[in-house]
């Protein structure tokens, strides 16, 4: 009987051990301890006492039946199930063997052959199962192993998550925080670029002011000469009429009529210059009106001239206008399209006096700025031609960025032509083009589209 | 006296002779008239020693009042004509220009017409 007793230290301990009842079932762990102890005190009582035999079986078989019972019917023993099964047919066989032996001696004695071979099957039964047992927790610790690296994974992943999530809210509010700063600076460029656009309307203004002068002093000269000579006329013919000489005095106030129309020509003049000065200060409507072309081109190639005439008393120039009658009044942005034409305009006479500089003495070289205007097939084209010394192909492709100048630093802020370009192409849906011979010409065209 | 009057406003024209109608009738002056410096250039030239007065507009485009004033100063004609300026700007160194080219008076716009006539007056 020692065997059963071996078996049953044996299964005790591994259902302790395996199912860690030490720490997860205390109260089944005392039992199981105290089967464990009965086992081996029970081990020893049947080797040292002989006739203890006839006892000893059948406590063997109540603790074996006591374990598969709890086995079988306590959920906390599922996973020794398999072994308990293992060693149920041993367990079973040995009890019948004992039972028969206990009731019918002969009997057993007849059959011991079979209950023998019956143990043999029960012990390769319970080896087999063991067997079995042993892959399918191999298999299941695999199993459990590869959970556990998954879970691990999962965890890895979960925590790289956590973290970029982490990042991705610092990122976004680093990004949030660059584009209120972007924002912040597009806002202040804004801002920089309409102060240059007024500071370079009021640049072309000052270079206009000395023109403007002059083109009023004359007109109003000619109002208070032809007004102090109507004054004078009156007199006279007051003076005729007492004489009766009706004759004289009908040609004196013919006289007078004419100056009178003078007078109203000059004054309308000078109306029409301050009416274009405060046209050009004043911030654009933005809204085409029907303008007559020619006389805008005329208006700033006078008001150029003597600006730059009367800044620089050695500036000397001719202009010459070649209008097409025909165009009439076309719709622009009259305020805009004078900028620009203003801006050419200069930049021509810049071009010649700078050439007339440079010139060696001696060498006849006769400044001329030209300003044409045409009309051809649904188009009006403006040339502003001077015999400068024309763009160098090198900057040709630049003259149209903002901020490009030839002129020396401080007199010209580079913005003249960029500007003008933007309000052809973009205000009024045409082109601003340019053609230009190395020492010997520069002219640019505007070309504006009749129907808009 | 035939004057030359020399100015880029053609309405000087219809000014002058106005304002000298009285001396114009009886034929005490005689204006003619030119709208450029090239312009009174070849007048001169064509009409030689006729003009004994010209009075000119300085800033003018094309060829200046100075620029014309140096011509008939240095290489035109001999003796010179009185020549005269008159200009918008009477600023310092158009005037020095002026009379170190040999201007023989120097006027300023608005032109006070009655004074232009006691200095034509004292010339004749």
């Amino acid at each position: 009987m020692q065997f059963e007793f071996v078996v049953l230290i044996i299964l005790f301990a591994y259902l302790r051990n395996n199912l860690q009842t030490k720490t997860r079932y205390p109260q089944w762990d005392k039992l199981l301890l105290g089967g464990l102890m009965l086992s081996v005190a029970f081990l020893i009582i049947d080797t040292t006492i002989k006739s203890s035999g006839v006892i000893t079986p059948w406590i063997a078989h109540a603790l074996f039946f006591s374990i598969i019972y709890l086995a079988i019917t306590r959920k906390e023993f599922k996973p020794v199930l398999s072994i308990v099964y293992a060693i149920i047919p041993l367990v079973a066989i040995n009890f019948i063997e004992d039972v028969v032996m206990l009731i019918n001696v002969s009997f057993y004695d007849e059959w011991s052959s079979y209950f023998k071979t019956a143990g043999i099957f029960a012990s390769i039964w319970l080896v087999a199962m063991l067997i079995i047992n042993r892959r399918q927790r191999k298999a299941l610790e695999k199993e459990q192993l590869k959970t556990a690296e998954k879970d691990k994974e999962v965890r890895i992943t979960e925590s790289l998550k956590a973290e970029l999530e982490v990042q991705v809210a610092e990122r976004t509010h680093a990004l949030t925080i660059q584009k209120e700063e972007l924002q912040h600076a597009l806002n202040e460029l804004n801002a920089t670029q309409s102060q240059l656009i007024q500071s370079e309307k009021m640049a072309s203004l000052g270079e206009l002011t000395a023109g403007i002068a002059h083109e009023i002093q004359n007109p109003l000269n000619f109002v208070n000469n032809f007004s102090e000579v109507n004054a004078e006329l009156i007199d006279e013919l007051t003076q005729e009429l007492e004489k009766g000489k009706i004759e004289e005095a009908m040609a004196i106030a013919k006289d007078i009529k004419d100056n009178e129309q003078k007078i109203n020509h000059h004054g309308k003049r000078a109306d029409a210059i301050v009416k274009g000065m405060l046209q050009h200060s004043r911030s654009s409507t933005g809204v085409k009106e029907p303008t007559n072309i020619n006389q805008l081109a005329d208006e700033y190639l006078r008001l150029a001239y003597h600006g730059l005439r009367a800044k620089d008393k050695t500036f000397n120039a001719s202009m010459k206008t070649d209008f097409d009658a025909s165009i009439g009044e076309i719709d622009i942005i009259p305020q805009d399209i004078g900028r620009v034409i203003l801006n050419l305009i200069t930049n021509a006479f810049y071009a010649v006096t700078d050439k007339k500089k440079k010139i060696p003495e001696g060498t006849s070289y006769d400044p001329i700025v030209t300003v044409i205007t045409k009309k051809e097939k649904g188009k009006i084209k403006i040339k502003v031609h001077d015999n400068g010394d024309g763009i160098p192909s090198k900057v040709l492709d630049k003259i149209f960025q903002p901020f490009f100048t030839t002129k020396p630093t401080g007199q010209g802020t580079g913005l003249g032509l960029s500007m003008s370009y933007d309000i052809v192409s973009k205000g009024h849906g045409g082109e601003l083009k340019v053609d230009t011979k190395e020492g010997v010409y520069t002219e640019f065209v505007i070309i504006l589209p009749l129907s808009t | 006296m035939k004057i030359l009057v020399v100015d880029d406003e053609k309405d000087v024209q219809v000014l002058f002779e106005q304002r000298f109608r009285k001396e114009i009738k009886s034929a005490e002056m005689q204006f003619v008239f030119a709208f450029s410096g090239e312009e009174a250039l070849a007048y001169l030239n064509s009409h030689e020693h006729e003009a004994v007065l010209i009075l000119s507009d300085i800033n003018m485009p094309g060829m200046s009042g100075l620029e014309l004033l140096g011509h008939i100063k240095q290489k035109y004609l001999k003796p010179p004509p009185v020549v005269m300026m008159i200009t918008a700007y009477g600023d310092a160194e158009n005037y020095n220009t002026a009379k170190r080219l040999g201007a023989d008076d120097f006027l300023t716009k608005p032109v006070d017409f009655t004074l232009l006539k006691e200095k034509l007056k004292t010339i004749h």
